[in-house]
């Protein structure tokens, strides 16, 4: 279980690594914390001739408070934003995600750009930055572009990137003092993928809710039907029936079991948003 | 030196090296010239190797089966009668048997180039049918594991002791259908072999990480058709065993070959994905299990049928009788009944060869037993740790003489499981329980009694006509110079802490200071002849054997010593570790020197032997001396997603005299770790073509920190009549009870849903499903027939 030959490099900056994964015409894989590519290179699953390594780019490691929203680099770790906890205003969600991230070791390396480009279906930041409605900065050789975090993942695995591509920033709208989030996962063990996830935000005097449910086959779904509900009625939409009712819409092939699981761990992110 | 000797809290020797990463391991060696060496491993279950082509250009690097013509299959023979025999190729030969069996070795300078080799070796196999299920595999004659079988059974064998007469007189009958999962053992660190040819030796030295040293030799040199001469097994330090790394390895032959043959260092280090794969080879019974009682719920008989998934190959020496013969012997039991029959199939299937894991067949047998015993409980309307606690063997019943010929030397059973009961706060428990959680979970309560056969010995292995039978062990102890004990013995210590039990032994005889006392364990150059470590053996036996070769020392110490004094030997005696005479008393530093450094000043009749003996031990009554436990557990429920929290865990346990306390509870901690593994966490999933679906950590959960609770143990302390000190054997217990336990617990929290479970590991998706089929709440009382 050790991994092919390659070659390693790493980049002065985030236009060199454009231009080295470019050059390389899909040969090129970047590294970052390693915490999923390293595992899948050793099983030899991913064979790149090189690996660009940008865990060090001091481009990719700021947090940064734009006027409504905090910019945080591709290579900001977990444990980074887990411990800007207290620092983060309107954004507090981020730490609590990034504090429920596997272990510590784990978050000590792997990082935000990292977890969304690799895009497990079971992965946190995926499904919570959909639920905040976030937006993802991409670099590549012919500039940047952003693309919505909820549109950004295609399907488990597979993300809105193309071969130059570099997760740059994601860039997280700050909450309004009455916003109201939850965030709830079932893991059979600490530090494991999660059964079942959802993520929630209801804003109370906006009326608006977004709701979205992760660990299913594919990328996290939303679920607009109940988010409607509650952005209507608050507390009285969250039922057990609703969420088996709007789990069974959003991602029929669940078996029974499942729906089952996925249920209610939707409906105990949504108590949390609820509660008074 | 106060509170050195047996029954001390002493802190481990060997922590110091191993708390600062200073262990040295297979994996940390280093030699001049070595190679590393990957294996390919059959990605087919069952299948014929038509052609193994190697790499063009890498044909030197690349060894198949008919390269090392020289080496003896590894065969594994029993007089137990319906054994059959199952040759098992340091590569595969013929035939695949499972998926990740070896078949070819590829050598380079390092690991990854080795594997970069092993990838371009073409093979080509035809596929076979797969015999993934046991059941299906016994009833199918038509497709083989063994051709040259009839059937694909090991073994089956057939037990009966007054069962018809006891089961007629039962007014209640409870029959249940349990089984556990196949699992991996997952030490710390897999296999680990390192070999190389000693040429001013005239040796093959072999670094292995083994449990048993001596026998791995033996078996070397047998399969090698070397003389034991020139083998050398050293086991340095071994990251955890379980029985994983009792028995000859494949890749202990294969590297022991390269070695000798080419005379440089090969190494192999197993990694993980290997061991998942290939080491997916424990805990796999069923049972079917009909228990006869009276209304009350004492157990009058038990009818069992038993299928062991024996895997494809028999292992040396102890070969797969072992894990049915304990079966079959042990499942009745603390009980005290006398009706019992029972069948227990030993199934070839297409899967990794059966070892003997950490409590070997007892926690399949706890599991079945206990969760049966529950069941007559709801039968017959009562709780279950009464019902359990009126069928314990009665303390005034020992020694106690079971249906199934266990020899039971001591202890009081009942007193350990209401001692249990009382710890875990069960009147208190039962209340909230009425009560429930805030959080709507549902509690329940568990127990579970096991005893557990230690240090058997010869009459138990003869028995079975094992191609070795483990027997004495011997011990060696050396006054230094200076003072000082050396101290070697065959057995070895991975994470048993003997090199600290060991020496309190020794210090418990002689009063030399622990720290003047070296252990010398795991070398078959510096070590007297033993089996080794494994079935809870080490302490009764090597313990044994220390303390006899300490007291061989002590008539020669005083006759050297009442020779120093000038008084006559008949006026001194050895106390509180020096040599006192009627006006004064010499150290045993003096005595030392005298025999070392100043041999003048010995008697002119002193005794040849010196100051070095080795004597050997074995117990008064040798088929095995009895510990055992109760555990309870609380645990809560979450119907809603399927997950389980151990909210207490209590363990109450008898290993006779303990040595050290803290050695005891860190063996019982371990144990129970892996016990919960067993009970909610870890399985080796196979699909219908044999492939194994957890080949990752990712896919292959065991309990951490935080899914292990923190254990509160309390001991009983009731000696065995047959053994030194009265020390019965421990380091497999905590491992047998948990799942039966947390199992019990679960179903106690269900019962009101009409849920119970008997199929190990209890996921999610199994508890949900179970709860999705329960129909009535009343279900369970109807199922008692
Ligand atoms: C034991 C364990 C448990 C885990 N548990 C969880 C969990 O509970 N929840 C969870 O969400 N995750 C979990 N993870 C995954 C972890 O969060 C990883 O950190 C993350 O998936 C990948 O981040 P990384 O920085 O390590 O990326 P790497 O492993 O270095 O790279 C992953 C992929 O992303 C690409 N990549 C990396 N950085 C960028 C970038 N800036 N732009 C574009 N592509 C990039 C790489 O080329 C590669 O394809 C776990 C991992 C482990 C080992």
């Amino acid at each position: 279980m050790k991994a092919a030959i390659f070659d390693y490099v790493r980049p002065r900056d985030l236009a060199e690594a454009a231009r080295l994964l470019a050059d390389a015409k899909g040969g090129a894989k970047l590294l970052a914390g390693g915490q999923s590519l390293g595992p899948m290179l050793n099983l030899r699953l991913a064979r790149p001739r090189l690996l660009v390594d940008v865990a060090r780019l001091g481009e990719l490691r700021g947090i940064e408070a734009r006027d409504s929203a905090w910019r945080i680099g591709g290579g900001v770790t977990h444990a980074q934003i887990e411990d800007a906890a207290g620092r983060l205003p309107g954004a507090e969600v981020l730490c609590a995600v990034a504090a429920g991230i596997a272990y510590r070791a784990v978050r000590n390396r792997g990082t935000i750009g990292g977890s969304l480009a690799h895009a497990d279906p079971a992965a946190d930041w995926p499904l919570a930055l959909a639920a905040l409605g976030a937006d993802i900065e991409i670099c590549g050789i012919s500039g940047a572009r952003t693309v919505a975090a909820d549109r950004f993942m295609k399907g488990a695995f597979t993300v809105d990137l193309a071969e130059d591509e570099v997760v740059a920033a994601v860039s997280v709208p700050k909450l309004s003092g009455g916003a109201r989030w939850g965030y709830y996962k079932f893991c059979r063990k600490t530090g494991e993928f999660p059964e079942a996830s959802a993520a929630a935000l209801f804003d109370a005097e906006r009326r608006s809710a977004r709701v979205f449910i992760g660990a299913l086959s594919g990328a996290p779904q939303r679920i607009p039907a109940l988010a409607a509900a509650i952005a209507e009625r608050g507390a009285a939409a969250c039922t057990r029936e609703a969420t088996e009712a709007a789990v069974t819409a959003a991602a029929p092939d669940l078996d029974v079991i499942d729906r089952r699981m996925h249920a209610a761990v939707l409906l105990r992110a949504l108590q949390q948003v609820v509660r008074a | 030196m106060a509170g050195q000797g047996i029954g001390s809290r002493v802190q481990r020797k060997e922590d110091v090296r191993y708390l600062h990463g200073r262990g040295s391991f297979v994996s940390d060696m280093m030699l001049p010239g070595q190679s590393e060496v990957a294996f390919l491993r059959s990605p087919i279950a069952h299948g014929r190797i038509r052609r193994i082509v190697k790499p063009a250009g890498s044909e030197d690097a690349v060894f198949v089966r008919a390269d090392l013509a020289s080496v003896k299959p590894i065969v594994a023979p029993s007089t137990l009668p319906t054994y059959k025999l199952s040759g098992q190729h340091p590569l595969a030969h013929g035939k695949v048997r499972f998926v990740g069996e070896a078949v070819a070795m590829c050598v380079a300078r390092t690991r990854a180039a080795a594997e970069d080799i092993a990838e371009r070796v073409e093979i080509d196999i035809e596929e076979l049918p797969p015999l993934v299920d046991a059941h299906a595999a016994r009833a199918d004659r038509s497709v083989r594991v063994h051709d040259d079988w009839d059937d694909n059974l090991f073994l089956t064998i057939n037990y009966e002791n007054g069962f018809e007469a006891k089961a007629k007189e039962a007014a209640v009958v409870v029959r249940r259908q349990i089984s556990l999962a196949r699992q991996a053992m997952v030490p710390l660190e897999g296999k680990a072999v390192l070999a190389h040819w000693d040429d001013r030796a005239d040796q093959l030295i072999v670094y292995s990480s083994t449990q048993t040293p001596h026998i791995i030799r033996v078996g070397i040199s047998q399969m090698l058709g070397l003389d034991e001469g020139q083998v050398r097994v050293i086991s340095p330090d071994v990251g955890g065993g379980f029985g994983y790394k009792c028995v000859l390895q494949p890749e202990e032959l294969c590297i022991a070959w390269l070695a000798h043959k080419f005379r440089r260092p090969f190494r192999y280090v197993e990694d993980r994905r290997e061991h998942l794969v290939a080491g997916a080879n424990s805990r796999q019974h069923h049972y079917a299990l009909t228990a006869y009682a009276d209304e009350k719920g004492h157990l009058l008989a038990l009818d069992a049928e038993v299928t062991v998934d024996g895997g494809a190959y028999s292992m040396w020496p102890f070969t797969i009788g072992l894990e049915p013969g304990q079966a079959t012997g042990n499942l009745p039991g603390p009980y005290d009944f006398r009706g019992y029959r029972c069948r227990t199939f030993c199934v070839a299937t297409n899967k990794p060869g059966f070892l003997p894991y950490r409590g070997v067949a007892r926690t399949g047998v706890c599991f079945a037993m206990e969760l049966t015993m529950d069941a007559i409980a709801r039968a017959v309307g009562r709780e279950p740790w009464e019902v359990r606690h009126d069928n314990l063997v009665a303390a005034e019943a020992m020694p106690y003489n079971n249906v199934s010929r266990k020899h039971f030397d001591s202890g009081d059973y009942r007193k350990s499981l209401l001692l249990a009961k009382e710890k875990i706060g069960f009147t208190a428990w039962r209340a909230r329980q009425r009560d429930g959680l805030p959080d709507s979970r549902r509690i329940g309560i568990g127990f579970a009694t096991y005893c557990e056969q230690s240090a058997h010995g010869t009459s138990v292995f003869a028995a079975w006509g094992l191609p070795l039978v483990p027997g004495y062990d011997q011990a060696t102890v050396r006054l230094t110079a200076d003072g000082g004990l050396e101290l070697r013995a065959g057995v070895h210590s991975h994470g048993q802490g003997m090199e600290t039990t060991l020496a309190q032994i020794a210090h418990e005889v002689l009063g030399i200071d622990l720290a003047k006392i070296r252990v010398i364990l795991g070398d078959t150059g510096q070590t007297p002849y033993s089996t080794g470590t494994y079935a809870s053996r080490s302490i009764v036996m090597a313990g044994g054997a220390v303390a006899n070769a300490c007291k061989t020392l002590l008539p020669r110490f005083v006759a050297i010593g009442a020779h120093l004094m000038q008084c006559a030997v008949a006026s001194a005696r050895f106390a509180d570790g020096q040599v006192v005479g009627p006006q004064r008393a010499v150290l045993l530093r003096d005595i030392a020197e005298a025999w070392y450094l100043r041999p003048e000043r010995l008697p002119p009749d002193v005794d040849m032997g010196g100051l070095e003996a080795t004597v050997g031990f074995r117990p008064k009554v040798d088929t095995g001396v009895f510990s055992y436990a109760s555990h309870a557990a609380i645990v809560a429920v979450d119907t809603e997603v399927g997950h389980i929290e151990i909210l207490d865990y209590v363990i109450v346990e008898d290993c006779g005299t303990m040595v050290n306390p803290m050695v005891v509870d860190g063996q019982t901690m371990g144990g129970a770790a892996q016990g919960i593994g067993t009970a909610i966490y870890e399985e080796s999933p196979y699909d219908a073509n044999g492939q194994p679906l957890a080949s990752t950590f990712a896919d292959y959960l065991l309990p951490g920190p935080t899914e292990v609770p923190s254990f509160r143990i309390y001991h009983l302390e009731t000696p065995s009549p047959y053994t030194e000190f009265g020390i019965k054997g421990m380091g497999e217990g905590g491992a047998i009870a948990p799942p039966a336990t947390i199992f019990n617990a679960v179903n106690d929290a269900l019962r009101p849903l009409g849920v119970e479970l008997a199929e190990t590991p209890l996921t999610p998706r199994r508890l949900l499903e179970a709860l999705s089929r329960a129909k009535a709440p009343t279900a369970i009382g109807g199922k008692a027939a």
